[in-house]
């Protein structure tokens, strides 16, 4: 009998970090701007996307992942707008991770340019997931209160952008639109922020027209 | 929760160089975790506990050192440890930093136990 010591310094993400790393370059080469969007439960990433879809469904082809414990419920909305979508259900898991993407990927037509993936409803497990996405949205809406950025760091500081969601509420609720601002630039200074409403608009076109840009962006290259 | 999860993924690998090292028992397994590796080390614990049931690594002693986060700001080369999750230089205040480390979690090294005297 012997003792043995072994120096593995293996990433423990790294199986997923393979997957996502092939997925997002297959997804960047075919001109496709992957989108993860990740908040708690309730925070409006499946109305965002109604919003999304009725307005970029008749200029741009757009497609859904969408990842739940259980139901077909958030699907079933986005296929009402006319969007295709298809439902992962993990059955109990916290977190979407990139070989479930993966599965998906071959039933996304050719000539998608927008996929949306929406995580989980989770604040905390999907951050350390990534999924092949090229931009990473975290939402916060206005009930859910103006301290989470510094309680949920990892959410924040590996997004790109930040949407303040059901600003139509804000007359109703203490929020801090400029403290979540100056609290989540700390966190990350490259994040852009929006502030939306899926009731009233608001803030919608401005979104979009970024993930226009940015998808001009990804394209630039291969032009 | 996802701790489980990266404990499974955790398991394979031990599996894989148990195998490769003809090893009969796992005896220790060291992980460094990151300040911002989005786990929290005592539900990792538990699921280790949990999960190692069983398996050649029953045995096993886990530690888990924590890893600070660190930056170097690209403005004026300055390396920092990040304290309050502030990212930016502390020292010209520029957001243009990069992180070093303590935003992964590695499996480091384990702790073998083999029937080959000669491999010790």
């Amino acid at each position: 009998m012997a003792i043995k010591d072994v120096i593995v310094l293996a990433d423990l993400l790294g199986t997923n970090k393979k997957i996502a790393a092939d997925i997002r370059a297959e997804l960047e080469r075919r001109g496709i701007l992957a989108t993860n969007l990740l908040s708690s439960p309730g925070a409006g990433k499946t109305s965002l996307l109604e919003q999304i879809a009725v307005r970029l469904r008749d200029t741009a082809r757009m497609a859904v992942i969408e990842g739940d414990i259980e139901t077909e419920r958030d699907a079933e909305r986005i296929r009402a707008k006319g969007v295709p979508a298809w439902q992962i259900t993990t059955g109990g898991a916290c977190h979407l991770e990139a070989k479930m993407i993966a599965k998906v990927l071959p039933q996304v037509p050719p000539d998608v340019e927008f996929l949306f993936i929406e995580n989980v409803g989770n604040l905390v497990c999907p951050a350390s997931y990534e999924l092949g996405e090229s931009l990473r949205i975290v939402l916060l809406s206005t009930p859910e209160g103006d301290d989470k950025p510094k309680k949920y760091p990892k959410a924040f500081t590996t997004s790109d952008v930040l949407v303040l969601t059901k600003a139509d509420l804000l007359p109703h609720v203490p929020f801090d639109v400029e403290k979540v601002k100056a609290e989540a630039l700390e966190l990350n200074p490259r994040l852009r922020i929006f502030v939306i409403s899926a009731v009233t608009g608001q803030g919608v076109d401005e979104l979009i027209a970024f993930l226009v840009g940015r998808r001009r962006e990804l394209q630039a290259p291969h032009a | 929760m996802h701790e489980l999860s990266i404990v499974a993924g955790l398991f394979e690998t031990l599996l894989e160089q148990a195998a490769t090292h003809g090893a009969r028992k796992v005896t220790a397994v060291t992980l460094r975790m990151g300040k911002l590796s989005g786990v929290v080390p005592e539900l990792l614990e538990s699921a280790f506990d949990m999960y190692k049931k069983g398996t050649i690594a029953e045995e096993a002693k886990l530690w888990v050192v924590d890893v600070p986060l660190r930056i170097r700001c690209r403005a004026c080369g300055k390396e920092a440890e990040i304290q309050s999750y502030v990212f930016l230089c502390d020292a010209c205040a520029s957001p243009d930093i990069e992180i070093l480390q303590g935003t992964d979690m590695i499996l480091e090294r384990i702790e073998l136990e083999t029937d080959d005297p000669a491999a010790g």
